[in-house]
Parts: structure tokens; sequence; C-alpha cells
């Protein structure tokens, strides 16, 4: 029994053994969850930040770039409380601040290094160098921020901010983390993926504590950052800046675009405001004060004001008409001023004349030849069918809809539609006479000053136009992107254009434009539009480009409440044609004219 | 010093030349298998406990005094003093004295109660300058000594009941008094004697019934009692129903069946109550962790849950000596005493653990097969304490980090850190391998 008895205690010892063996081969080899929770428990990855790529204008000036700045850490285990004052006044920070902050960094973590203080200046970095020796628990890790040695463009350049968690949540490749910074508006955001570069991650690992303990699995799993791509602009900052001097004062746009390529050479909003503002630790600072301006310096005019689009419009519907016959260039109507009121002495023009003393009798004229062609002997669905094949023609000058300029927030403007008109009167039943104003660019039709540049590219390119954008190359391509490479023809044939081409050219040899928009040497193409506002002053409008033949430059300048498009409007497009063919002007009464800014007499 | 009749009639047995050099060489006598596991063992922790404060980012040295792996060695140093006394001492020493050990323990007890320094929420050090030291380490040989001086009693037999009350009264003391230390732990050891008895003679029923208790124990933090008193009366109902069909029914047998359930309701019943009532909350959350650790991770549940990832992580071959990162940063609690063993699972793997485990039950076996060629009943019974309390520090101390046992603070025998465990675990199997290498001299008696 005795020997049963040991061999009982003996099988147990062993029964035992066995047990915690194949406990331990389940957790241990046939388990992986403990090893992921094991590199979970140590695994810390330290994010390395490559610097955003940079952005230069087209001559390769640089007018986006990185400053460095210093973020002033702490680590609260560290931190000796003992006279603080001098490390405050430094800091320039008062004691409770100082409290406040040291208190956050507490509950964040006692080991863990977390900010103090988010980007010192180099200024405040000098100051605080030497000062930190006598403060542990304190240091100092550089970052960069945005800054821009010119102080224009800032409407196109956009901004950079930390993401917010809309954003966060809108990430779906789930790039970024709480904290990052992305391009907020304008280029910055839409060209965010090039610039932003790669981070990179290095693994280290962390005791129970969160303390660093080297580098996990020998840096094996470690990503280097990369550089993000430097982007180089179509802008001319020369330009640039030149239009946002004259732009002073004003309200309105100024977008001059390489007709031949797309390519827009200066962008003004007006006002606009200094981007070196919204950078580093004077973001917060400014950005409530920009965004509550009753003048709305962050709002992107040439992309988002929407106006109607005034005489200028007379030339879209000159050429719709022609492609569809229903007029010839030597057709001539009467100015009859009892369909609609005019202005200048003109009686009987043909189209060119027209065009060039803005005829509106004409217009209204032609347009019922274009709506109503007759198709259906019912007025209001012939009305309806040459609706909709007018709009068809307008909408493929890029009007509209948005005409797809690199950047956010891009307004399409309005062109009618038959829906639009079913709606408003509440019927099918309304006929020619009902709408008659879109004829001559009042009544329904909106546009943004980007659409109304790249009216005058496609002019000046008879007939086609290459989407505007800002960035002609993104790193080392030398390439915009594959949608600013397509030519977009609208549906009227290259020859009607000509008679557009004239028009214009006569408007500033001997019209409205010929007292601030001709040029001695440069034969400059424009039309003035003057948009009704209703009771306040008019808009002033003008459209451009020059030279007649092989045109290097398009544009449309908008100023609000400027009054006549032969003023404000036809004054700053001359100047901007000038300075950009030239380089310079000498037409400094202009230039005067122009900044003093009194265009209403 | 024996004679030399004895001597000479030994020879015969094939002993010969053991006997022919005398008693000076008693050494060569001693069981070597046992002394080069424990040995193993001993430096095998030794590497462990400098894994654990090992940081490769500092210039350390495995010998620095300042670690633990060099305090360890003194331990090693005062140990091996100990064995020196230990085999310097007759033989018949630790017979004649084992009440003696026994009364001075239990008093060394009750002092610590008085007078000893907290430490960790137990009152069971004494603190002499830098060494500390702890009486309840020391308890666990005295006990067996005492067990195996009344037990090897030729009047005493296990099958009444005032031998089981001597018994459990010399368990009993000195358990109760660790408990009012505060120190559980180190007094659930003391059930592990329940082997001896069953050794020597104690009737299984007492055995099975105990661990049917324990089992219902654990059943009732497993499940809720209505579902256990349920499938309890289920199971009675289709046993009763059983009988009645084959018409096997007898009042005896109503009677035992009604015992048999009845007794193990009242048992669950009691659990809540116990665990409620009568254990501290600290003791509460280990059983909460040990039935669920997932509950709680970060609360009760998280040293068990990073004992295991430890382990969990090690995967078949472990990261390698040294290589460690849950014990060394921190994440497992306790690393170099109670938990060392995730060290092991962790560095080493399935295969270290592997090689751990079957040393242990090795020296177990070892232990077993030492005990039973004694030829007195006291060494044979002193093996199967030392063989108990060996095995159950060993079950319970990897156990708990693997989450087969609640959390019991006790350390794995010579693995763990600390002087007194170490001291007291070498003297507990010295003094068997002393009287083992003397068991032949007993016949001469």
């Amino acid at each position: 029994m005795k020997d049963n008895r040991s061999l009982i205690i003996r099988f147990t010892f062993v029964i035992i053994g066995v047990i915690f063996l194949i406990k331990l081969f389940s957790i241990q080899v046939l388990d992986e969850n403990y090893q992921l929770a094991a590199e979970n428990n140590v695994m810390k990855g330290l994010v390395e930040y490559p610097y955003r790529g940079l952005i230069y204008d087209r001559n390769n000036k640089l007018i986006v770039y990185n400053k460095p700045v210093y973020d002033l850490m702490i680590v609260p285990r560290e931190v000796v409380i003992g006279d603080t004052l001098n490390l405050c006044e430094h800091l320039r920070i008062s004691k409770e601040d100082f409290r406040d902050k040291l208190a956050k960094a507490r509950s964040y973590s006692w080991y863990k290094p977390s900010i103090f203080l988010k980007q010192l200046s180099n200024e405040d970095f000098a100051s605080l160098q030497d000062l930190l020796v006598d403060y542990p628990g304190f240091y100092i890790i550089p970052r960069t921020v945005r800054s821009y040695p010119y102080s224009g463009m800032a409407n196109a350049l956009g901004y950079i901010g930390e993401i917010s968690k809309s954003g966060l949540s809108r990430d779906s490749a789930n790039y970024y983390r709480q904290g990052d910074y992305i391009g907020l508006s304008g280029l910055e955001s839409k060209y965010e993926e090039p610039l932003r570069g790669k981070r990179g991650i290095k693994y280290r690992m962390v005791n129970v504590r969160g303390l660093e303990k080297g580098s996990f699995k020998k840096g094996r799993l470690d990503t280097l950052p990369k550089i993000g791509e430097n982007l180089i602009s179509t802008i001319d900052i020369d330009l640039q800046e030149y239009g946002e001097t004259l732009m002073l004062g004003k309200v309105g746009s100024v977008i001059a675009i390489e007709p031949a390529t797309g390519e827009i050479l200066s962008f003004v909003s007006a006002p606009s405001y200094n981007p070196n503002l919204l950078t580093g630790r004077s973001y917060s600072e400014y950005y409530g004060v920009l965004s509550t301006d009753s003048l709305k310096p962050l709002y992107n005019r040439p992309l988002m004001a929407m106006y109607r689009p005034g005489s200028i419009f007379k030339i879209v519907q000159a050429m719709v008409a022609l492609q569809e016959g229903v007029i010839q260039e030597s057709t001539r109507l009467r100015c009859n001023r009892n369909i609609i009121g005019c202005h200048g002495p003109h009686s009987f023009e043909n189209l060119q004349g027209a065009i060039t003393h803005s005829c509106n009798p004409y217009f209204v004229q032609v347009s019922r030849k274009m709506i109503n062609q007759g198709i259906s002997e019912d007025t209001y669905e012939d009305t309806r069918i040459g609706l909709e094949k007018w709009r068809k023609h307008v909408e493929s000058f890029g009007l509209g809809s948005p005409v797809g300029i690199d950047l956010p927030n891009e307004k399409g403007g309005m062109i009618p539609n038959v829906n639009y008109y079913d709606n408003a009167y509440s019927s099918t039943n309304w006929k020619f006479s009902n709408i008659q104003s879109i004829a001559i660019g009042e009544g329904e039709n909106l546009v943004v000053p980007l659409q109304m540049a790249n009216f005058a590219a496609i002019v000046a390119n008879r007939g086609y136009y290459i989407k505007p954008h800002l960035i002609k190359s993104i790193g080392g391509s030398n390439q915009p992107l594959p949608e600013y490479q397509v030519k977009h023809y609208t549906t009227v044939d290259t020859k009607y254009f000509d008679v557009a081409v004239e028009a214009m050219a006569e408007v500033v040899r001997s019209g409205t434009g010929q007292y601030r928009a001709k040029l001695e040497g440069i034969e400059v193409c424009g039309k003035t539009g003057t948009v009704q506002n209703n009771n306040r002053p008019d808009h002033s409008v003008f459209i451009a480009f020059a030279p007649k033949d092989n045109p290097k430059i398009a544009l449309s300048v908008y100023v609000e409440n400027g009054g006549q498009g032969a003023r404000a409007a036809a004054g700053i497009a001359g100047l901007m044609i000038e300075k950009y063919l030239n380089g310079c002007t000498d037409r400094t009464h202009m230039e005067d004219y122009v900044l003093r800014g009194d265009f209403i007499y | 010093m024996h004679g030399s009749h004895a001597y000479g009639r030994l020879c015969f047995e094939g002993r010969f030349y053991l006997l022919k050099r005398g008693e000076d060489i008693k050494a060569s006598r001693l069981d070597w298998i046992t002394i080069l596991i424990v040995a193993t063992l001993a430096l095998a922790g030794w590497l462990n406990i400098y894994a654990v404060v090992y940081e490769s980012q500092l210039d350390q040295f495995i010998l620095d005094i300042n670690l633990n792996s060099g305090k360890q060695i003194l331990w090693f140093g005062i140990s091996i003093v100990a064995v020196s006394l230990i085999m310097i001492l007759d033989f018949r020493f630790f017979d004649s004295f084992a009440f003696g050990f026994y009364g001075i323990i239990t008093l060394l007890l009750i002092a610590v109660l008085l007078t000893g320094t907290v430490v960790s929420g137990s009152k069971s050090w004494f603190e002499i300058g830098f060494i500390r030291f702890q009486p309840a380490e020391f308890a666990k040989f005295a006990t067996a000594l005492a067990i195996a001086k009344y037990l090897s009693k030729s009047q005493v037999k296990l099958d009444n009941l005032k031998s089981i009350g001597i018994v459990a009264l010399i368990v009993g003391i000195p358990a109760a008094l660790i408990i009012l230390q505060g120190d559980t732990g180190s007094a659930l050891v003391f059930g592990t004697f329940v082997i001896v008895l069953y050794r020597e003679g104690l009737s299984p029923v007492i055995v099975i019934i105990g661990l049917v208790a324990v089992a219902l124990f654990v059943l009732t933090l497993l499940f809720s009692p209505l579902i256990l008193i349920s499938a309890l009366l289920a199971i009675g109902a289709a046993v009763l129903l059983f009988w009645l069909i084959s018409k096997k029914v007898t009042p005896k047998k109503l009677l035992t069946l009604g015992v048999m359930i009845v007794i193990p309701i009242a048992v669950i019943l009691s659990v809540n109550w116990v665990v409620t009532e009568v254990m501290q909350p600290h003791q509460q959350n280990r059983v909460k962790a040990f039935v669920n650790p997932e509950a709680d991770p970060l609360g009760y549940g998280y040293n068990v849950t990073q004992s295991k990832i430890a382990i969990g992580s090690g995967g078949l071959l472990g990261k390698g000596f040294l290589e460690g990162t849950q014990t060394k940063f921190d994440f497992v609690p306790e690393q170099s005493t109670d938990f060392i063993f995730c060290t092991i699972g962790e560095e080493h793997g399935w295969i270290g653990s592997f090689i751990l485990i079957s040393l242990f039950v090795t020296l177990l076996l070892r232990i077993v097969f030492l005990a039973e060629r004694q030829k007195s009943k006291f060494s044979r019974i002193y093996g199967y304490g030392v063989a108990s309390i060996l095995f159950f520090h060993f079950m319970v101390n990897i156990g708990m980090t693997i989450g087969l046992f609640p959390v019991i603070g006790i350390p794995l025998p010579f693995f763990s850190y600390g002087g007194s465990s170490l001291l007291a675990f070498t003297i507990l199997i010295f003094i068997l391998l002393k009287m083992d290498a003397h068991r032949m001299q007993v016949l001469v008696h």
C-alpha cells in the first residue's frame, strides 16, 4: 500500500509538470496574442517629420520655405521648482501661466516629455539656450514652420495648421495623427501629399513608465522620413506683388493667365493678408482677427466671389450665335432702345461694332434668334430647346461649373437651365421675353473672376483653354498634373473667334478701353464690363489679353464698387500687361490714378 | 565512532570502499545528483536575477553588490556556510533536536509579531543591520522536522483522531502565527504536509474530501452558485431515477446521496461568504484575477495579465538571454522574486521552461526516491516533508505566473531572489542529504 501511495505522489508531481508544459505550450507557441501584447507594451514609435516641400515662382524665386522654430519641452519629473521668475520673464509668460502649463504637463505624464511652449522664435531660442542649463527638466527641440519672403499671394498659397478632429476622421488612409500639421487651405491643401513627403518612424522601447530604453529590434522596423517635394508655381511673383500693390485699398481680384498653357501668372485677391501672420505661434493670434474682419481677407475672391458677367458676356453670345448660324459677322441690327436701354452714340452696328460698343438691343435680338430658332411650333417648347442648346455652348467656355483650378473651394457660378426657370416661374410657361436679360450678361448668369480670366484666355487662344493652374512642376517631374496638360475646346469653331478678337482690339484701340488700357507698342485686346450691383455702385470689370497675335497674357480684373469697367479695372489691366510684357511701366500717372482709388465721378 | 562491527557487516553489501575511508569523507556519500540539480537551479536563477536588472545602456557587472545578482552571490556564500555547519553536525542531531528547532522557530514567529519590521504589508521580517531575515521561511523545515519526529514514534498511527489532531496542531500553530503576520501565502504552504500524512497512512477519503472542497471552491468562483446547485440537484435526481428504475434503492444509499448533495451545497453557499466576508480585499482581488484576469487587466488582473504576456511572448525558443523586455522594463511586478519564472519564459521560451520544469520534477522525484530509501521512519517522513514543501512552491509559483493558480506570493525554490528563502531551502534539503548519507548507520542503533 505504501509503495502504491509513493507512486501516486510521484505521479502527481509529474502530472503537474506536464500540465504546466501543456499550458505553456499553448500560450507561448500556439497563441500569438501575447507576442503582440508584449510589443504593444514596449514599442513606441517616434515620428520623424520630413521637411515640407518648398514652393518657387516661375522664375525660381523662393516664395514658401520652412523656418526653424523651437518647441520648449518639459519632463515634469526632472523639474526642480526654484526661482522660476527669470524663466518666466524670458518666456514672456506670467507665473500663473507657468503654473498652469506645468500642471497640464504633469497631468499628461510625469515621465514623458510634452510641449511646454510651442514654436519659439530664433531670438527666443538664443536667449533661452544658456538659461536652460539652470532649469533641469526643460529642453528645446527644433521644428519648422512655414515662412514667406513675399507678403503676397496668401489666398492662393493657403496655410497649414494642426489637423482637426473632422480632418482626422476623413483621413481614410489613416496617415495623420492628432497634432500633425496639414495644409488647411490653398496650395498647401491641394498639394498636401507631395508637399508633406512621408514621415519616418523610429521604434523605441519604453519601460512601464514610458522611459526610453533603446531601439526596438535594433531599428529593423524603422523607416526614414522622405522629404516633401518642391513645387514650382506658375506665378510670377513680381507681377503678383505689383498686382497686390495696385489692388491696395480695393476689393476685388486680378487673375492673369498665360493663354497657351493655362498657367496663372498672378492671382490677386483683395484685400488679403500677409501669409506670415498665419504661421507658428501667431496663427492662433491672427486667425480669429482675419476670419472676423468685415472685408473678409481670408475669402478667396478669384474663386468664390460670384458676379454677373455683364457686357463681357456679349462676346460669348456672339460666338454661340455664329456657331449656331443664326447671324453672320455682317449681320446688322438696329439699336432699338425700346427693347432695352443702351449707351453711346451708335445705331446700326454689325457684330464687331456691336461688341465694341456693347450694344444691348443688338444682343437681345441675337439672343432671341438663338433661343427661338423655330424648331418647335410651340413658343414655350421652342424656347426650352433653344435654351438647352445655348447652355451647352456656354458651358463649353468653362462657365456654369468650376473650371478646375488646383485650389480648393472653387465656385462654379451659374448658367440657368430649363429646370431653373421651371422652378423660378413655377410652371413651364415662360418664353424668351421672360429671360432676355441673360442676353447681355445680367439676369441669372453668375461667374467667378477666374472664369472670366479663363474666358479671356479662350478668346486669346481662338477657341480653347487649358485649365488654369498654379503649379507647373511637382518635384523633379517638370510637369504639372496631367489634367493641366489637356486642351479643352469650346463648341465654337476657331474661325468665329476672329471677330471677337477684332472687336476686343477695337475696344482698346478706339473704344472704352482706349483711355486706360491702350499701350504703346503692344496691341491689347479688351472688353469692359460694368456689373450692375442693385442700388450700390457698379463693379468695374475688364478682361483683356495681349498682344493680339500670339498672346502672352490674358486677364480679368474685378474692382468691386469701382464704377465703370473702363476706369478702375481697365487701368489695372493695362498696367499689369505692361508690367508683365515690358517688365516695367513708366505710366506713373496711371499708377497714381489706380492707387488713389477714386474712380467714381 | 560507531564501531567497526557495523562497517564490517555493511561492507558485504557492496559499500566497502566508502566505509573504509571512514567518517571524515561523509561528503562522498552525499547524493550528488540532488546537489547538482540544486546547484544548477541556483546558478540559472542567479543569471535570471541578473537578466531582470540588466540594462544594455548601463555598464553593469553581474557581481556588483549593488545589483540583486551581486547580493544573491553573498547569500550563496552564507548558504554554503550553513551547508558546512550541517555537514559538521552529527546526523542524529536533527532527530534529537527536532522539537527544539520547532520550539525556537515558534518563539521567533511570536517575536516577529511583536518586534518585526513591516515589509509590503507583512509584519514578518527581522532587521539586523542591513540584513533582513524572515522566520516564516525557516518555520517550514522546522515543522517538517517536528512532524517527522512525532509521526516516527512507534505508537503514533494516523488512523485515529487524536494523532491527526496533534499533527494538525503541529502544522497549525506556525501557520496561524504566519497568517497573523499577514503573510497568508507562506501559511498556505503548510497545507502541503497533507502529502506527507497521506504517504504515512492518512485515509485517502480525507484527502479526497479536501480536494473536492477545493474543487468546489474554485468552481463556485467560476460559476454562479445557482448553476452549481442546479447541476448538483440534477445529478442527484438522475442517480435517484437510475436507482428507482433498476430497483436498487436502499435507505442507506438514499442517506449517502442526501449527504453527498447537501454538503456540497453548503460548501458552495459558504464560499461566497468566505470570499466577501473573511478574505481581505487584496486577497479577494487575487481570487477574482485568477477567475478572470481579463475583466480588469489594468487593475486586479494586471499582474497575471502582464506575467502571461511576458511568458507568452517568449515563443518556442525565447528572445535570448538579456533580450527580454517585459520583465526588464518593469511590466511584470516582483520580477526577481515571485515572478522570476517570467524571465525564463520570456528569454528562453518554451524550451527553457521545459528544461526548468523538468529539473524541478526530477528534483522532486529524486527526493521521493531518497525518502523511500531511508532506513529510519524519521528521515523518510522528513524527506517527504521536503518534497511536499518544494512541490507546493513549484506548483503555486509557476502556476500563478501562467494563470493556473491565484497569485500567492511565494518564491520559486533556489531560483527567486531572496536570502531567507535561499538559505531556508538549502538548510531544508541539506538536512535530508546529511541524513541520507548516514542512512545505513541507523541500522547500528
